[in-house]
């Protein structure tokens, strides 16, 4: 009993620290530096602490001193409750979804089966697209309570984008559940330890599918109509400032980490690494005996896990600074007559399959 | 334990209930019946059906109450604004149907509530409640009913773009 609960909240802290703690504040540098690197500047270097500026690494703590120290303003005849909570709603969800993520498989240390996952819920899957579905009050609730022309819009905006293409990622949902025939991610993570068995094998065209869409979901260039500058000010977060901008900020970068990790579960092996099985990899460290080479696969585990959610943000870093914004009957019409068309055929299509090959 | 975890839920909904009722701007109520759903979903969980509660969480409070949200937003309805729709309309016969309505579903509650067997605690199988035997008995022996559903739904969908495209041409 109380080493269970130890055992969990040890993993809530280790999603807390890697989330919160290591990428939201390192992908705002990121950013910058991959910005800069594809428009070909220097980047963030000024922040210097004694005239060492570690690749500009101290922006991340000029950013926070900034953030903690700005003045929180709440515009006339906004509504002071909801200005206030609607920050805390886009955020939460981003977070709350890592608890149904496995960032590893199951490992016996000392005699204890230890399974990477905060909740290993039978409708894990359901889980992700719930609370994914829930974060869209948090920016329209923003932008209705500022009492500002332009937040308002911004929100119409996001309510109408984040519905289209919530619906291309549940049914895209809808293939990779066919394909595994579970809503357990512990369970789709295991599956593929086989390399031919790969999300991104079985379901092609719902990889791409649900990156389109996921990055739609996140409101990032090419999908930023929401909080176009050119156009809307900033959109729905015209109004805020300080530490709550900051968290609409967090929950931008939260949100990239949580797509890159749904993303590796679904299509891209989970925490396995391709042609090596968890066997074998137990085999070659059997000499430290049961604990210490379970321990060790865990360790090369969740590197392999967190190194592939890194390549998704990377990605989703290249595509934000490659294109440009898409205008918003352009998005309107490659959700709802492109990508639904293609999701519904896609799951017609992997029906038929799976039924020739049973 | 159960209980501890029940009566805050089941007040946390009665709450938001009336707020949904006595709120005087559209958005608030929205907001108070978004949070009922999910205490809702809350108490679906309790139950140990989890796949009702995230379906509670993904059609209600995911889904429509975001048209909903969408909606109030798009007329952008203001405080007291709302003063002359409530007003208006008046239809006694409709009233009375209503009423009779809810006394009927209210007695047949009462009287599932009164005939339960409250002590004695429900016995369960393990996948009770799982996606694998929700699915099994809705394909196998409420096959037809289902369709029937997904077929009126349907139809729903194709009657509500004839309405909107007409009124568009």
């Amino acid at each position: 009993m109380w080493v269970d609960l130890i055992i969990t909240l040890v993993k809530i802290s280790f999603i807390l620290a890697i989330t919160v703690g290591f990428f939201a504040p390192v992908l705002t540098w990121v950013e910058r530096k991959q910005s800069a690197l594809m428009q070909d500047r220097i980047g963030a270097n000024r922040a210097d602490i004694m005239g060492f500026t570690v690749l500009g690494l101290f922006h991340i703590i000029a950013d926070a001193l900034k953030m903690f120290t700005k003045e929180d303003f709440i515009p006339d005849g906004a509504n002071k409750i909801l200005h206030t909570v609607s920050p805390i709603i886009a955020l939460v969800p981003a977070l709350l979804t890592f608890a149904v993520i496995p960032f590893g498989g199951q490992y016996t240390l000392f005699d204890k089966e230890v399974n990477l996952v905060i909740s290993d819920l039978d409708v894990g899957l359901l889980f992700v697209f719930a609370i994914a579905s829930l974060a869209t009050y948090g920016y329209v609730i923003a932008g209705w309570s500022s009492n500002n022309n332009w937040s308002l819009l911004g929100s119409m905006r996001t309510a109408s984008q984040m519905i289209s293409y919530e619906v291309t990622m549940g049914l895209t949902i809808i293939g990779v559940l066919m394909v595994y025939g579970s809503m357990k991610l512990t369970e789709i993570g295991a599956i593929q330890e086989n390399f031919w068995m790969w999300g991104i094998f079985l379901q092609p065209v719902g990889f791409f599918m649900f990156l389109t869409a996921s990055i739609a979901e996140n409101k990032r260039i090419p999908f930023d109509a929401p909080e176009a500058e050119s156009e809307l000010v900033a959109g729905y977060f015209t109004e805020y400032s300080g530490l709550k901008f900051g968290m609409f900020f967090m929950a931008e970068f939260i949100e990239m980490v949580t797509i890159g990790a749904i993303m590796t579960i679904l299509f891209l092996g989970a925490w396995h690494i391709p042609f090596l099985t968890t066997a074998t990899l137990l085999s070659w460290f059997d000499f430290l005996g049961t604990t210490g080479s379970n321990l060790v696969v865990m360790l090369i585990h969740v590197g392999v896990f967190f190194a592939k959610v890194i390549f998704f943000i990377w990605l989703q870093m290249i595509i934000r600074w490659t294109l440009p914004r898409f205008r918003y009957d352009q998005i309107m019409r490659l959700g709802w007559k492109i990508l639904l068309p293609l999701s519904l055929a896609n799951i017609l299509v992997t029906g038929l399959l799976i039924l020739a090959l049973n | 334990m159960e209980l501890l975890i029940f009566y805050p839920l089941a007040g946390f909904c009665v709450v938001l209930a009336l707020g949904v009722v006595f709120n005087t701007s559209p958005v608030g109520s929205a907001l108070s019946l978004i949070g009922m759903m999910l205490g809702l979903a809350g108490i679906f969980v309790l139950q140990q059906a989890h796949f009702i509660a995230i379906l509670q969480i993904i059609i209600y409070a995911g889904a429509i109450m975001v048209l909903f949200m969408f909606v109030i937003m798009l007329l952008n309805l203001k405080k007291g604004d709302d003063a002359g729709w409530i007003a208006r309309d008046r239809n006694l016969l409709l009233s009375v149907l209503t009423g009779l309505l809810a006394v009927g579903i209210l007695y047949k509650l009462s009287d599932i509530i009164f005939t339960a067997k409250m002590n004695t605690p429900a016995i369960l199988p393990d996948s009770f409640g799982t996606v694998a035997i929700i699915g099994e008995t809705l394909f196998t022996d409420f096959v037809l009913p289902f369709e029937v559903a997904s077929i009126l739904l349907l139809a729903a969908m194709v009657g509500a773009v004839v309405l909107a495209k007409t009124k568009l041409d």
